[in-house]
């Protein structure tokens, strides 16, 4: 979803209000921008280096270190499957392979028509009810291919 | 006649599971039928193949309905839920269901059991007793009761609790921080996320006690983005907890200070790694530092830190209530105390198993976990996450303590147990747990960051039967230089998993060389 840039910079601004004087504030500073725009645009990246006196290279360097910050916009629709042991040791690897006929993946594991991307995701600690998986931020376990296409059919019946 | 108390867990992975439809189901039915009931949602019990768990309070026991979707809500009432009757979802007095009735919950008292943010049912449940008697004592003797009592990290690396607070205590310095690493990364465990969101005012009067001991007044939690439900707990109980006065400037007028914060993680396991997380904290890359320094002499922001484990501050405040020999009573060897176990996997009743240390990893597996949820015969348990060993059947008589892991060439970690059935590919797991090093390494050393990507590629071409001798030694070769030359655990331990693939399951790896030949 695209933000126009008046409300990106608002909210990088709210951003840096609410938390720059805090100590070690960058990790706060960019999940409150991505909260709220769902991506950290890259004038982020001037904007807080001047304002916590570090270097552009500081701040892209923590931006892209850390899976869970993104610098583009992402898909309306986001399918974490977990890909760890004990969701493995319950069949994640087949209903990955499922999921995976059944979307029109790019290259880039999006599903344009559908607007979802699927990305893999390490431990939701759900591993007592093996395989999970996170949709839209909602926790989802005990999946199997079935429930898998529940879920994406209540999607696309809502959009 | 007062309202009834029904209870459904806001847990995580209960509403994952559909807890959240159940307890909307039992609003309106009891709403159309005109019950007074008061709906509590309270942390999961753990025996998370029973969730959605449903309890009702009738007389002074609590008796159990599970799994319960909200399907099943309707027959519920019809079958007077209120008064505990009879149904097929019906499983009798929670506390008399055998998974739960033969483990120590010592620190696992009160999730599942009470209304996670409230602190008046924390207090009624003897919640904050630690810390009102820490508040009594000298510092230094509220950090010989926690070593007394024999309490070694909980995270994974076991390192007395009690010796780790006497060195910041024994540290000058005009500011000392308090940090808990909830940063719970291993697949297979879920305790510190259960305990977070089951009972947060534990965490949060186990840090105070710390911060009281060791003469800190700032304490983080660092809290992994995957658990989205424990930060809204944690900050729920912080705020209630403060207003109460058992946080803040002036704990219980006793003039002490202690301040807590949640700060969100963003998704990198290396950040699991104490230097890491405190790099982190300081809003930095999450790359490893050499030690020394360690953490309690200059931890965040170059200042003395106590850095400990969601379990380990959590068995604290029991400590000081009951005392350290109250807690050294259980246990076995060096291992003193229960141990939160976490049962995932392939498992037809995974959960949380606290008990103490000393029964073996057969018993958990079969005689609480009931074997494969598959149904097919179990091969093989990952214990620890991903960088654990696996361990074969024949080592299932194992008993789950430090050194007796240790002493087969695997870890406790944490407690996560991850079962497999006899469908798993040994070989494809031992590639993983190198693919997963590269993915998580943080890229400091180069042992961890090249070797992982190498050790993969190795994998990769021995179960594809290339030049399978040259390159199972060059694997072995890679995994020493690893396991002894890189700076943290990441890469100095994902070889175990691969090790121990190829120890007790050498046929997945050679499955190509042996058809061609």
């Amino acid at each position: 979803m695209t933000v126009s840039e008046p409300e990106r910079r608002q909210a990088i601004t709210r951003a840096l209000a609410e938390h720059a004087d805090a100590p070690g504030a960058l990790l706060p500073i960019l999940h409150a921008i991505q909260d709220a725009l769902g991506y950290v645009p890259p004038e982020s990246i001037d904007l807080i280096a001047a304002r916590l006196n570090l270097s552009r290279a500081d701040v892209h360097g923590v931006v892209s270190f850390y899976h869970d910050f993104h610098t583009e916009p992402r898909a309306r629709h986001v399918l974490r499957l977990c890909r760890a042991e004990a969701c493995q040791a319950m069949g994640g690897a087949a209903l990955e392979a499922a999921l995976r006929r059944r979307l029109n993946l790019d290259a880039d594991d999006r599903d344009r028509a559908r607007d979802l991307m699927l990305e893999p995701a390490y431990c939701f600690g759900a591993c007592a009810c093996a395989p999970a998986a996170m949709l839209d931020g909602e926790l989802h376990a005990r999946l199997d291919v079935a429930r898998l296409n529940e879920l994406l059919g209540e999607l696309e019946a809502h959009s | 006649m007062s309202a009834v108390k029904v209870f459904v867990p806001a847990d995580a992975l209960a509403l994952a599971v559909g807890a959240e439809r159940v307890a909307d189901a039992v609003r309106a039915e009891a709403a159309r039928r005109g019950l007074d009931v008061q709906l509590i949602r309270n942390g999961s019990r753990g025996l998370y193949w029973l969730e959605p768990l449903v309890e009702v309070e009738v007389g002074d026991r609590r008796l159990a309905y599970g799994p319960v979707q909200a399907r099943d809500v309707a027959s519920l009432f019809d079958a007077g839920l209120l008064t505990g009757g009879a149904h097929p979802r019906a499983l009798g007095p929670t506390e008399d269901i055998e998974y739960l009735r033969s483990q120590e919950r010592l620190t696992f008292a009160r999730v599942g059991v009470i209304d996670p943010l409230s602190v008046a049912d924390f207090v009624a449940h003897d919640g904050f007793a630690g810390l009102k008697r820490a508040l009594d004592l000298d510092p230094a003797a509220i950090v010989k009761e926690v070593t007394d009592s024999g309490l070694r990290g909980r995270g994974g690396a076991a390192f007395p609790t009690g010796i780790k607070w006497k060195t910041v205590a024994d540290t000058e310095a005009t500011q000392k921080y308090i940090v808990c690493n909830a940063d719970e990364g291993d697949s297979g465990t879920f305790a510190d996320r259960m305990l977070m969101e089951g009972d947060p005012l534990l965490l949060a009067e186990g840090m105070a006690i710390a911060g009281l001991a060791v003469g800190a007044t700032r304490g983080y939690i660092y809290l992994r983005s995957e658990y989205p439900h424990a930060e809204r707990a944690l900050n729920a109980a912080i705020a209630a907890a403060t207003a109460a006065g058992y946080l803040g400037d002036d704990i219980l007028g006793s003039g002490r200070r202690f301040h807590l914060e949640v700060r969100r993680g963003a998704g990198a396991y290396i950040c699991g790694e104490e230097t890491s997380l405190l790099e982190s904290l300081e809003g930095k890359r999450g790359q490893v530092r050499y030690k020394p320094p360690l953490p309690a002499h200059k931890g965040l922001f170059g200042l003395p830190t106590v850095i400990n484990n969601v379990l380990s501050l959590g068995a604290v405040p029991l400590i000081l209530d009951k005392g350290a020999q109250y807690y050294s009573e259980f246990g076995r060897g060096r291992s003193r105390g229960t141990q939160p176990f976490q049962l995932a996997g392939n498992i037809k009743r995974g959960g949380l198993v606290e008990k103490a240390f000393g029964l073996t990893l057969g018993e958990l597996i079969f005689d609480f976990g009931g074997g494969t949820a598959s149904d097919r015969p179990v091969r093989t348990a990952q214990v620890g996450g991903p960088l654990g060993a696996y361990l074969p059947l024949a080592h299932f008589d194992t008993p789950l303590d430090y050194e007796a892991f240790a002493a087969r060439q695997a870890m406790l970690g944490h407690g996560g147990v991850v079962v497999f059935d006899d469908t798993v590919d040994m070989a494809a797991m031992a590639r993983f747990a190198m693919e997963f090093c590269a993915h998580e390494s943080c890229g400091k050393c180069t042992p961890c960051r090249i070797g992982a990507v190498r050790g993969r590629e190795l994998i990769e071409r021995i179960v594809a039967g290339e030049n399978v001798a040259r390159n199972l030694a060059t694997l072995r070769e890679l995994c020493d230089t690893m396991i002894s030359a890189s700076l943290c655990a990441l890469g100095g331990m994902a070889p175990f998993p691969v090790l121990s693939a190829l120890e007790h399951f050498p046929d997945d790896f050679l499955r190509a060389s042996r058809d061609a030949a």
